[in-house]
Parts: structure tokens; C-alpha cells; sequence
């Protein structure tokens, strides 16, 4: 008995070896494993071994390794079967693919949305407003009287049905204190409208956003604070800010408000002509006249209102040097913009 | 306005203050300073020196060759003026000194030694006369430095006129004077003046006011035997400093006046205007005035007359008539205030603004005319010997300035300004800037001064300004407000903007442009749109925009058209307003609508309309969760395809439309590429509620999914009608209808549509056999819509 095992093993060596292939490997395993296969043959044998303790240790470790054997180059063909995949695979390349160009958003959306997220955030509500207004709304409500020359040809888009095109964002702050009264916290984005000639610097047609604030005992030093906090914002850095008068009628004190050069930081650059300050914002405590026809009790309340140059703030965000080229449709300007 | 530091300090001591520091203060309590200029700071070294001798110089026709005195010795200087005199003082610039940044040195000029130089009024910076050298007549040592005995040396600030536009008190020196005053917290000096008391026996002038609403006050006063022609150099170089230029001595004095007090005068010969009345005119006519203009004149237009004999253009400009000659030696000099908006109507519908006129629109204070009048008096009768006052001062005085008296108490200054301003400093800021004050337990009554009454200071909130100013905004303690944060979500038709934008953006890669609000006719004719007659500007800039736009699709073609280099295929959107004609209350009709157009040089037509019907899809579903129907409909506009024009439809709401161009604006914008568009009005957009999604319990059975394909016309067929028509016709268990495949049919072959008809059951599994009832009925209810069933 141990013989014929000891020769079958010499033999079950020799075809392991030879056997290369999957159907080899199977064969082999059906002529030593299967029901009729060399092991079960053995088996067969083992009723005339008279020590049938030993023959049937011998014979399982046998089978242990014929087992052993098999699944050993089982795996070893896998293994060899993947490595050849592997080596005639198709070969990706992410460096060649034809362009897909991302869409762009206009400059002044990415600029009101970063505003409007700030402002949203200091509790206040965003208003739309319309482009075509009434001399009430534009002018009337703001106390800018009749003769003033805001109000003249020049400077306004007059159309023949006695309405205009809104000069500027504050045309909405009667609407907003009607709908809203006190307390009030607003801003609102548009687009406004002057009557000049173009040029990298001037257009007829920009965007400004304004912004109140009405509540009893709003003062100038909450001005000046929530000024100089909502700036840092924008501008994502801490920023000075100084206020010296100015003359607009639908404030008072009204105010023009500087801050210290974004460029040079306040040392002095062509930027700022040296004076370390960019003028930025008009802004003011919401004249008693102007509360009173938004139909809001002076003697309680106060608030204030500013305006920021939407359009402007764009081309120092972006260093956009033609103010034109906003309303250019050129895409090779506007298709820049992807993302704030 | 250039203001110059010497002229405000007649006014203000300024000994022992940085100049400088005090105007950059100035910006931040007053008005914007633009510049500072530093007057003679780079001259130095020009002494007063005598022409001894003359030679003509042998190489030279134009120059000189000059012995001069400087006091010390005599000097070789070569000199090229014309107007070089034996005995003449000039102002000689010295070996080592400077002009105006220019060093002088020992030079050779055409072979002759020249020791300094003979420097002419433009050299030294004091006027613009460089006719010749400077001819000094005034009695000077030889040798003296000229800037000891002239102020070349000068600080002269800028402020931008329109920051100035509601203080018509500080377009003067002396209202200067009255801020620096405050500022520094030193005595305002009265200018030196001369009274009229003294000629009050003296006959008056004859002046007769007609129109007392537009001339609120009219003063005269006559003076004669003014011998006087030049004006001494310090008044003549402060009106260079401060932008004016030396006329003669009369029309200096009048100029210097004004640039001191900030009341125009005008000075009328008296040999021509004897006697004044103020009014309009009834009919056009035509006046010189002293510019040598002929100017249209017309029946609004203030006028100053003599015996009916237009003479001046009130508060603007006087005649070429009666204006002051060389040789003019008596006078009627008109101190006057006149109305402010009409001053202003005249000068804008003349074209015509002066130094004059520019101040009287800010309207000034009545109060000026006798002060400005005593003060010329002073100056005229000081400098010229001879002159003699004839009239009595003439006032008609029409129209007094409004009395203004504020209440308020400590209170409302520290509610309106945050902090707490003493009471002391209070009364100390308002007592300098001229407001009359009484104040008892922190109750104040403030009189306004006259001169911040016309139209500066009317309410207690101006006073708030005058008080926090002073006091300083840097100074200020900022504090947050106390204002509790009640959150508002923005409006709907905002963020659903918002939402349209990105979703185009990223979802469908377009690029986002602005434009105008107006049609661009060229723009429009180029592409053979015709642009609709609509609301109009009167004032346009160009014909070509005058009308404002109805639709957002034709600039947005123009636009299309030209990225035609951009790339083979983009698309552009905008949102933006319209007007579409009146309202039936008068007012414009606008709307907010979304502009999309598709460009393609790769993809076909169809593949981009398409294209633009999914971002309409999607915009519906994504944000209103409702799905939009498409609509074969009539074109409005003239640009759309006739035969492929949709309205877009939402829970029964016209919204927009979606066409291809008209075949020759398509031409006009590229003959080979394709492009589609699409409208939607985005008040009427997010009008439509947008629904909650409804949530069905998903079926533990099985739905059963069933493809019919149908032989029709592709182009009659309305899939958004079918799948109604499905829904009605193939009963509860029909959960959907999708297109499956559309069959445009070659020659010989029919065009076919295969739609997949899905039926579930909450309850069980559906057999195909019980389902044939519905697919028949759905079959049938097709026919009349031109589906035939392909068996």
C-alpha cells in the first residue's frame, strides 16, 4: 500500500507540474479527487490492508496533498490570469479629454450674492425693487426738492410717460419703510441709471446696493461700528473705516465713508493719491423727512442707510479696469467668472 | 474752490498751528479737501534790484545786457524782456536762489556773463503776465527779499464745490475763517469795514425791485472819482492763488470781495447806469453781456434794467454796455441777493455759469449785501485817496431770510448720536459757528444764523451734524446697536433668482451677461429685427436707445452674434427688465423676465432646442416642482420661428415661450450655426406656488411596463396633451407615460413614436391580460390626435 501512495505521488508531482491551464487543473483534480478518481480507488483498497489505521493515515495525508497541491496552482494560475489582464489592459488617460467648458455667472451676481450672505446674516431682509420709477420715489420721498439738480435732464433718464429710470437705490426706501415700518433691517441691489457719456471709468447703466437700518436709538457710533464690521466682511480683512460729512439730502448728518486704502494699507499709493483713504460708501442717519413720509414716528425711531457702489466694488474685487466691459456681453470677459 | 491760508488768517490767528494738519482736519469736521498746495515754498533768493544801464547785446536782437543794483553792488545780468527800463525795480533772482523749483546759477548767455536773473510775474508764480519782467512800482529797498514785503509764500487748499453745494456760507474766506475758528477753538475777527452811516443824508439811488420773489434783496451805492487803475500786488496775487485773474482795480476790488464775504458785486459804470429796476422781461430778446456773447434771452430770465435797458443779467453776468472801461472813475456798485433756483434755471438754460452765479444758486444769505458793501468801501477808499461816496446806501429788501428757532434737549443728541457730548461742548461748538443758544437743564433753543438759514439748518437734526462734526467722528466710541435680530428670509422672486441663476450655470454651463435696459436699434437692424415702438426717453442719449426693451431676446441675438469667435457653442442668459407699454393707471408695465439663448456651430438646431426645453424642464421641476407644458402658439415678436414657436405653460400660467430664430435673423447671425432661445417672465414664474413633493407609498408589487409604438407626424404630435389624455383614458393603475423612441421615418416609412406605459398596483401584481382594456382605451382615445396604433 505505502508503495502504490508513494508512487502516486511521484506521479501526481510530475502532472501538477505539467498541468498549466484551468482544464488541466480541473482534469487533474477529477482524476485524483473524484468519485472514481486515484484517492477514492484507494480507499476502495483499503478493506484487504490488514493495518487499515496506517493505510487510511496514509491515504488522507495523500489526498491532504494532492488537495494542497491543486489549490496551490489554482491560485498561482489566478494570480498569473490577473497579472496578464493587468499587462493588456486598456490604458486611461484623465489628461485627454475635450474641453467642457463650466458656465459663468456676471460679476455683479457673484458680488450681490457674497453681500446678500452677509447681510442675511446680520438679520437683514433682501428687497427687489423695480428700474422704472416715479419722480416720488426717486426724488420726492428723498427729500431732494424740486430744484435740486439731482432732478436735472442731465443727470436722469426721463421717459415720456413722466416716470424715469431709477438714479439710484435709495428710490426703493419709501416702498420698504411702507411695507415693513420699525424696526427695520433691509438691503436691496439694483441696477441704476444716469444719464452720462461712457468711458472705462463712467456708465450709464451700474449696480449699487442700499441698505437701512430703523430701530429706536440707532445712533452714529452704531453706525460707525456696524459699518466698519460689515466692510471687514466684504473685504475679508479687517478694515478702518472714517466718516467726514456729506451732502446728500435723504441724510442727515449724512456722510461720505472712507476706508484705509486696500492697496497700500493706508500708507499713501497712486491709488488713493497718497491719502491713505479710499472714498467708498455715502451713508448717514436717515433724515427725520424722509422717515416721516415712509410713514415712521421720528420721534421714535431713528436708522440709518447706506449705499454701496455694487459696480465699483466688482472692479476692485476683480481688478476689472473698464467698467464697460460689464455690460459688453463679451464672454471672453464675463465667461471669468465661475465662482466668487 | 482754491482757499488761500494767508486770506483766511486776516481772520483767524494760526501762530503756533501746524497749517497743514489743521486743513487735513478740515476734510474730516467740514468738507473735502482735494489738494494743498504750497505756494512759494521753492522760491527763494529773489531780492528787489534797479536796472543801471542798458546795452543792446551784440550777438543777440531780443536780449539785453543789464547793470542792476542789488543794493549791494552792481551785477552783470543778461535779460531777453521787452520791457526792460534804465531805472526799473525788478525782481532779480539770485546766484544760488530758485523760481519756482528752477536753481539759479552764473550762466553764460550768447557769450556774455549773466549774474541772476530778471524774473517776470508768470516766473514767479504770481500771475499769468509774461509779457515782461516784473515792473515793481511799491518803494522797496534795493536788496530786500521780495517774499519779506509780498506773500509769494502761501498755503492754498482745494475743496471740491459739489461737497459745498448745501453750505452756501463757506464759498468765502471768512466763512472759512468761521470753521477754522471753531476747529482751533480761536476768536473769528471781523473784516475792516466802512460804514454807511455817514452817507445816510446823501441822496439815494434810484432802484425799483419788480419781481420781489426772484431778487430778495437789492442794495446800491455810488462812488466817483476812482482814480485807481492797478491793484496792489498782495490783492493781486491772492486772486491768482485762489483761481481769479486781476482785471483792473474796480473789477479786483468787486472779485476780491467776493472770494472775502462770498456776496457777488457787480460795479456798473455810472455814466451809463444810473438808476435800477429788477425784472423779467415779457418777450425774447437778445443781450451782450461783458464776454462780448450775444446770448437769447427769454421771459423767466431775472434782469437787471436802466430806465427799461436790460444792463445785466441778474446774479450772473453784466452787460457789455455798462460794463467798467479803463477809463471809468465813477461807479454804481450793486450788492445783491437774488433767488437761487432761478439763478440756476438761467445759467443752465444760457450755458453760462460763473463765480457769481454758482454762488447765488446755493442761495445766499441777504444778510451779506450791506457787509459786502461796507467792506468794498473800506478797501476802495483806502487805496484809492480820491474816492467819494455820492449816494446814501439804497436797500430794498424784499424778501427777509426765515427765522429759524430748534428745541431740543441733551436727550435726543445722545439718542441720535450714541454717546455722550457734554453739554459745555455743545454750547461751545454751536456759540462758534454763529447759532444763538440758550440753555437751561439741558434744554436747548438754538437761533440759526442767518447766513446757515436759507437752506442749510431747518431742522434739529441739522444741529445733531454741526454738534458731531466739531466734535469728530474719529473720536467717536463705536458700539454695536442694542437692536434685537429678528432674521427675514429673502423674498421669493429673489432667491428663486437666485436658484434660475445656478441652475443655468452649473446645470447647463451658460454663461450669465448684463446688458441694457434700453433696445439697441443699430444692433437690432442689423440683425433685421424690427424694434417695436414702446415707452420712450426723452432724453437718450442716441436715437438709436430710445426705446426701452420689450424683450430680453433680441440684445442678447446681438450678443450671440457677436461671440460668434468665442467657441463652437455657448449660451448666454440674462435677467432683466422690460416694459411693455402702459399700464392702464399710465404707468410703464414692467416685468422681470429670463433671457436664454443657445448658440451651436457643432449641434443641430434640434439638438439645441431641445436642449433649451430641458433647462426649462428643469427649472420648473427643480424649483416650482411642477412640470411646464409646451404649446405650439402664434409668434409675437418677429424674431421667433413662425411654425416653431412654444408658449411654456405652469399649473395653467403662460410663462414664456421657447422658438428658434426667424430663418433670416438666424442668417444674420450666423449662416451655419444653430440657435434657439427662450423667455420666461419671472414675476409670473414664481407667482406659481411651488408644490410640496407628495410622497406615495412605493408598491411591494411589481409594475408592469408596456411599449406601444404609434405611426403619426412628429411635429403634430404634443406629448404633454398625450400623457393627459393617457391618464384619463387608461384609468387609476397607469403610473407613467414615457417617450421611448421617436422615429423620424425615411423615404417609403412612416414616422413612428414608441411611448412605455407603466401600471403598477398598490395591492397586487398586474397581469398583461388585464391590462389590454386600458392600452386598447388608450390606443382609441390617441386616434383623434393623429396616432395610429403600429400592430
Amino acid at each position: 500500500m505505502k508503495e502504490r501512495i508513494e508512487q502516486l505521488k511521484n506521479e501526481f508531482a510530475t502532472a501538477l507540474a505539467a498541468a498549466t491551464t484551468e482544464e488541466a487543473l480541473e482534469a487533474l483534480r477529477v482524476a485524483y479527487l473524484g468519485k472514481k478518481g486515484a484517492i477514492a480507488d484507494l480507499m476502495k483498497s483499503l478493506r484487504d490492508v490488514e493495518d487499515k489505521k496506517s493505510a487510511g493515515q496514509w491515504i488522507n495525508d495523500f489526498k491532504t496533498t494532492v488537495e494542497a497541491g491543486i489549490n496551490a496552482a489554482a491560485a498561482d494560475l489566478k494570480e498569473a490570469a490577473i497579472k496578464a489582464q493587468i499587462r493588456s489592459a486598456k490604458k486611461l488617460n484623465p489628461t485627454l479629454i475635450a474641453e467642457r467648458e463650466l458656465g459663468s455667472y456676471h460679476p455683479i451676481t457673484l458680488c450681490t450674492k457674497d453681500l446678500e450672505e452677509i447681510f442675511m446674516g446680520m438679520g437683514f431682509t433682501i428687497e427687489d425693487y423695480s428700474e422704472i420709477v416715479g419722480d416720488y420715489e426717486c426724488f420726492e420721498a428723498l427729500n431732494i426738492p424740486k430744484h435740486h439738480p439731482a432732478r436735472d435732464m442731465q443727470d436722469t433718464y426721463y421717459l415720456d410717460n413722466g416716470q424715469l429710470l431709477k438714479t439710484h437705490t435709495s428710490a426703493a426706501q419709501n416702498a420698504i419703510m411702507k411695507k415693513y415700518g420699525a424696526p427695520l433691517r433691509a438691503i436691496f441691489p439694483g441696477r441704476c441709471f444716469r444719464n452720462e457719456s461712457t468711458d472705462a471709468c463712467h456708465e450709464n447703466t451700474f449696480f449699487q446696493m442700499e441698505g437701512m437700518m430703523i430701530d429706536e436709538n440707532i445712533s452714529i457710533s452704531n453706525l460707525i461700528y456696524f459699518m466698519k464690521t460689515m466692510l471687514s466682511q466684504v473685504f475679508k480683512r479687517d478694515v478702518q473705516v472714517r466718516l467726514r460729512p456729506g451732502f446728500f439730502p435723504f441724510v442727515e448728518p449724512g456722510f461720505e465713508l472712507d476706508i484705509n486704502c486696500q492697496i497700500c494699507g493706508g500708507a499713501g499709493c497712486p491709488s488713493c493719491k497718497n491719502s491713505g483713504w479710499l472714498e467708498l460708501c455715502p451713508c448717514g442717519m436717515i433724515h427725520p423727512n424722509v422717515l416721516r413720509d415712509g410713514g415712521i414716528d421720528t420721534e421714535k425711531y431713528t436708522g440709518f442707510a447706506f449705499g454701496l457702489g455694487l459696480t465699483r466694488l466688482a472692479m476692485m474685487r476683480y481688478g476689472v479696469k473698464d467698467i464697460r466691459d460689464f455690460n459688453s456681453g463679451n464672454l471672453k470677459a464675463l465667461s471669468q467668472f465661475k465662482s466668487l | 474752490m482754491f482757499l488761500s491760508m494767508n486770506w483766511i488768517g486776516d481772520f483767524v490767528d494760526f501762530s503756533g498751528l501746524d497749517k497743514k494738519a489743521l486743513i487735513k482736519n478740515f476734510t474730516l469736521s467740514t468738507a473735502e479737501v482735494e489738494d494743498i498746495i504750497v505756494k512759494g515754498e521753492d522760491t527763494y533768493g529773489v531780492i528787489v534790484a534797479k536796472i543801471e544801464s542798458i546795452e543792446n547785446h551784440p550777438n543777440s536782437k531780443k536780449l539785453h545786457l543789464l547793470k542792476v543794483n542789488t543794493g549791494k553792488d552792481v551785477i552783470d545780468v543778461v535779460c531777453g524782456a521787452p520791457n526792460v527800463r534804465v531805472g526799473m525795480k525788478v525782481a532779480l533772482a539770485t546766484v544760488g536762489g530758485s523760481v519756482c523749483g528752477h536753481p539759479i546759477s552764473e550762466a553764460t548767455i550768447a557769450g556774455y556773463p549773466s549774474f541772476g536773473m530778471c524774473c517776470s510775474e508768470a516766473e514767479l508764480g504770481i500771475s499769468d503776465d509774461n509779457s515782461g519782467i516784473w515792473d515793481i512800482t511799491d518803494d522797496i529797498a534795493l536788496g530786500t527779499d521780495i517774499k519779506s514785503v509780498y506773500p509769494i509764500d502761501d498755503i492754498i487748499f482745494e475743496v471740491d464745490n459739489k461737497s459745498l453745494t448745501n453750505r452756501p456760507d463757506l464759498w468765502s474766506h471768512y466763512g472759512m475763517a468761521r470753521e477754522f475758528a471753531t476747529l482751533t477753538g480761536r476768536e473769528l475777527k471781523k473784516p475792516v469795514l466802512q460804514s454807511t452811516e455817514g452817507y445816510k443824508d446823501l441822496p439815494p439811488v434810484d432802484v425799483k425791485v419788480k419781481d420781489g420773489d426772484l431778487c430778495l434783496r437789492y442794495t446800491a451805492i455810488k462812488v466817483e472819482n476812482v482814480q485807481r487803475k492797478i491793484s496792489p500786488v498782495d490783492m493781486r496775487i491772492r486772486l491768482f492763488y485762489c483761481g481769479s485773474r486781476a482785471i483792473n482795480f474796480l473789477a479786483d476790488l468787486t472779485n476780491y470781495v467776493m472770494l472775502e464775504l462770498g456776496q457777488p458785486m457787480h460795479a456798473f459804470d455810472c455814466a451809463k447806469v444810473n438808476k435800477i429796476e429788477v425784472q423779467t422781461f415779457p418777450a425774447p430778446f437778445t443781450f451782450r453781456t461783458l464776454d462780448g456773447t450775444d446770448r437769447n434771452m427769454d421771459d423767466k430770465m431775472l434782469m437787471i434794467t436802466s430806465g427799461d435797458e436790460p444792463v445785466a443779467v441778474a446774479g450772473i453776468m453784466g452787460g457789455d454796455a455798462s460794463k467798467i472801461e479803463d477809463d471809468t472813475s465813477s461807479l454804481l456798485l450793486e450788492s445783491a441777493t437774488f433767488d437761487g433756483v432761478s439763478i440756476r434755471k438761467t445759467s443752465t438754460r444760457l450755458g453760462l455759469r460763473t463765480d457769481a452765479s454758482m454762488r447765488y444758486e446755493k442761495m445766499l444769505d441777504p444778510e451779506l449785501c450791506p457787509l459786502a458793501t461796507e467792506r468794498l468801501l473800506a478797501l476802495l477808499l483806502s487805496l484809492d485817496e480820491g474816492a467819494r461816496v455820492i449816494s446814501s446806501f439804497t436797500d430794498c429788501y424784499m424778501k427777509h431770510y426765515p427765522e429759524i428757532t430748534l428745541s431740543f434737549d441733551k436727550k435726543y443728541v445722545d439718542r441720535y448720536t450714541g454717546i455722550d457730548i457734554s453739554i459745555d461742548e455743545i454750547k461751545t461748538t454751536l456759540t462758534a459757528l454763529g447759532f444763538g443758544l440758550t440753555e437751561k437743564d439741558g434744554n436747548f433753543t438754538v437761533t440759526v444764523p442767518s447766513w446757515r438759514a436759507t437752506k442749510d439748518v431747518t431742522l434739529k437734526a441739522d444741529i445733531i451734524e454741526e454738534i458731531t462734526r466739531i466734535y469728530g467722528y474719529d473720536n467717536f466710541e463705536v458700539k454695536p446697536s442694542t437692536s434685537p435680530l429678528a432674521p427675514k428670509l429673502p423674498e421669493k422672486a429673489k432667491s428663486e433668482e437666485n436658484r434660475i441663476k445656478d441652475l443655468l450655470v452649473k446645470g447647463y454651463r451658460m454663461h450669465e451677461v448684463h446688458s441694457y435696459i434700453w433696445s439697441d436699434l443699430a444692433k437690432n437692424k442689423a440683425l433685421g429685427i424690427e424694434t417695436p415702438v414702446n415707452v420712450r426717453i426723452i432724453n437718450a442719449q442716441t436715437p438709436d436707445h430710445q426705446y426701452l426693451r420689450v424683450s430680453m431676446i433680441p440684445t442678447l441675438l446681438s450678443f450671440a452674434k457677436e461671440n460668434r469667435g468665442y467657441g463652437d457653442s455657448f449660451s448666454i442668459f440674462e435677467i432683466g427688465h422690460t416694459a411693455e407699454g402702459l399700464r392702464a393707471d399710465g404707468l410703464v408695465n414692467e416685468q422681470k423676465k429670463l433671457g436664454v439663448v443657445l448658440f451651436s456651430k457643432k449641434d443641430g438646431e434640434e439638438a439645441i432646442f431641445l436642449r433649451a426645453r430641458d433647462a426649462i424642464v428643469e427649472l420648473c421641476e427643480d424649483i416650482l416642482h411642477k412640470s411646464p407644458v409646451f404649446t405650439a402658439k402664434e409668434p409675437v415678436y418677429g424674431f421667433e420661428h413662425p411654425s416653431n414657436c412654444f408658449a411654456i405653460t405652469v399649473a395653467g400660467a403662460e410663462i414664456g415661450y421657447l422658438s428658434v430664430p426667424y430663418p433670416t435673423v438666424k442668417e444674420a447671425i450666423d449662416k451655419k450655426a444653430a440657435v434657439a432661445f427662450f423667455e420666461i417672465n419671472t414675476n409670473l414664474f414664481s407667482a406659481v406656488a411651488a408644490d410640496i413633493t407628495k410622497y406615495a407609498e412605493p408598491s411591494r408589487f411589481p409594475a408592469i411596463e408596456m411599449d406601444m409604438t404609434f405611426v403619426c407626424e412628429i411635429g403634430c404630435v404634443n406629448f404633454d396633451t398625450l400623457k393627459t389624455v393617457a391618464k384619463t383614458a387608461g384609468g387609476e393603475l397607469l403610473a407613467s407615460v414615457k417617450v421611448q423612441d421617436v422615429y423620424e421615418g425615411e423615404e417609403g416609412k412612416s414616422a413612428t413614436l414608441t411611448l412605455r406605459f407603466a401600471f403598477s398596483s398598490p395591492e397586487r401584481t398586474l397581469t398583461k391580460q388585464e391590462l389590454a382594456p386600458a392600452m386598447e382605451a388608450i390606443t382609441k382615445a390617441f386616434e383623434p390626435f393623429g396616432l395610429s396604433a403600429q400592430m
